[in-house]
């Protein structure tokens, strides 16, 4: 069945095109603006400058600073799962330690992660260990709720059933809780893996000599903004790809835990 | 013969109080005497929240009785015991498995492994139930009927002595649920076995039935036994048999008059 509709009514509905439409126009009308009102390039850059800020650095220097930021993001946040997971399974099971335990996490939660920082830094010294540490604490909160939350949220009929059975416990974890807590443990997973990203960048703005985070800082100290414009483009576009990854982590692997479409 | 031979099933001056959170008792059932043969079909019909389903959980052994004993095959149930399978009100496969490892999960669950030959019973119990160019779908792909319909056959897996059924069609709409209905029958007579049908449809009681139990409202207890001895196998023509509908008035009048003894 071909549509039989105009070409822009077809435009129109197609996915793609809205969203692109509106950053092309946001662009076009930011960098008419910067001309119009001949806007200084250190309090707002045009576009066209900033596209110039990429280039003051070199491609090696780029590599340098994305790893940076990548690796201390990524370790943060496997580390967040690999603990957040067990605490989740041990709050879901035990009223006790859940009773024991969430204050202190929420505690932890409250705390705001950037005025930790610097305790941390000088605690931990030098080198990934503090940054990591920082990533962690930023992103394991929403694990470890999401987790215990999706795993309470089994039905009860199906924790009867393995009751009925007299499954070992282990298996009702993982064949039906844990299972059960995908949807949920991905929704934090998504929402977690942006979070390291922020987490990387507050730990090098207190103290580091590489990354993102820290290239933005040194740009504007030394008013070259266009070039810190570039990075924020730089970062955005790393939260956006492992963002997506993640999403894509769960279209291949557990694609019955995604929303059903039109639902 | 009741009396001659051990019950299935056998509740004696069985009570049950519950504690809520509050530290309050609340009283489910009290001084039920019910017996089932084997291979008895029988129903159990009453008003919402008169303790049916707090019967059916003791016959499961998830929950033990306060007062008196529930004995299945002369031996008092003290936890989960094996020979029994249950259907719920709502099918609850998991979403994750298709509908040959939903009806595998029994066999998984308890004992970590299915092998070769299970895996062909599993088939055969799908091909049973009327499932049989579904076995590899998911079960969002099934209707609500269809997935009720796996959910059977997973109860049969492990070839229970004891079926228990807890108002497995009342989620399904009319035409579907009388046409499990006479499904349940077809099954039941391929493969007998010990039925508790736990329902709040009268009709659906007096058609599946051998004997039907009816309940009185909280503190649960049986006000009264009828037995159905419409012939078998029942069709569409026995729901018009003079004697399903005088019965069906009978239990009806019998459930009216005691909602209005409590209004």
């Amino acid at each position: 069945m071909t549509d039989e509709r105009p070409f822009a009514a077809r435009l129109i509905d197609s996915r793609l095109f809205m969203p692109v439409a509106a950053i092309v126009l946001l662009i076009a009308v930011w960098e008419a603006g910067c001309r119009v009102f001949d806007v200084p390039a250190f309090l707002l850059p045009a576009p066209s400058r900033v596209v110039d800020g990429f280039g003051d650095v070199t491609v090696y220097r780029w590599g340098e600073h994305v790893w940076a930021t990548l690796r201390v993001a990524l370790l943060g946040y496997f580390f967040s799962i690999v603990v957040s997971i067990p605490v989740a399974v041990t709050l879901a099971r035990s009223a006790l330690l859940s009773r024991t335990l969430y204050p202190l996490l929420v505690v932890i939660q409250s705390t705001p992660v950037v005025a930790v920082a610097p305790i941390i830094i000088v605690v931990l010294g030098a080198g990934d260990t503090p940054r990591v540490v920082i990533t962690f604490l930023i992103t394991f909160f929403p694990i470890v709720v999401s987790t215990t939350t999706g795993m309470m949220a089994t039905p009860p009929e199906l924790v009867e059933l393995s009751r009925s059975l007299r499954a070992p416990a282990v298996r009702e974890i993982t064949q039906v809780r844990l299972p059960f807590a995908v949807p949920y443990i991905f929704s934090a997973l998504k929402i977690s893996v942006t979070l390291a990203v922020i987490g990387a960048v507050v730990a090098e703005f207190v103290a580091a000599d590489k990354g993102i985070g820290y290239f933005i800082q040194f740009s504007t100290s030394f008013f070259k903004v266009p070039q810190a414009f570039a990075g924020l483009f730089v970062l955005a576009a790393l939260s956006i790809t492992l963002f997506q990854a993640v999403t894509l982590v769960q279209r291949l692997f557990f694609a019955w835990s995604l929303p059903k479409e039109g639902a | 013969m009741p009396g001659t031979q051990t019950a299935a099933l056998d509740f004696r001056a069985v009570g049950h109080t519950f504690r809520t959170r509050a530290g309050a008792g609340v009283q489910a059932l009290s001084g039920v005497d019910l017996a089932i043969h084997r291979h008895e079909f029988v129903a159990v019909v009453g008003p919402s929240g008169c303790g049916k389903s707090t019967l059916l959980r003791l016959a499961a052994g998830l929950i033990l009785p306060t007062d008196g004993v529930v004995e299945m095959f002369g031996r008092a149930i003290t936890e989960p015991p094996d020979g029994v399978g249950i259907v719920f009100q709502k099918p609850t496969l998991l979403p994750w498995l298709n509908v040959t490892d939903n009806v595998l999960f029994p066999l998984r669950h308890k004992f970590g492994r299915a092998k070769s030959s299970d895996v062909d019973r599993a088939r055969e119990l799908v091909e049973m139930v009327g499932l049989g160019g579904f076995a590899d779908r998911m079960p969002e792909e099934l209707s609500g009927g269809m997935q009720q319909r796996a959910a059977i056959a997973r109860a049969l897996l492990l070839d229970p002595d004891i079926l228990l059924m807890d108002e497995p069609f009342s989620a399904l709409d009319a035409l579907t649920r009388e046409e499990m209905g006479f499904e349940l029958q077809k099954i039941w007579a391929q493969r007998p076995k010990t039925v508790l049908f736990i329902t709040h449809s009268v009709s659906e009681a007096v058609l599946l039935s051998d004997r039907v139990f009816v309940m009185s409202a909280r503190p649960g207890r049986i006000v009264e036994t009828l037995d159905i001895d419409l012939p078998r196998p029942r069709d569409i023509d026995t729901t018009t048999h003079p004697k399903m509908t005088e019965m069906s008035a009978h239990l009806r009048g019998l459930l009216l008059s005691r909602e209005e003894a409590i209004a």
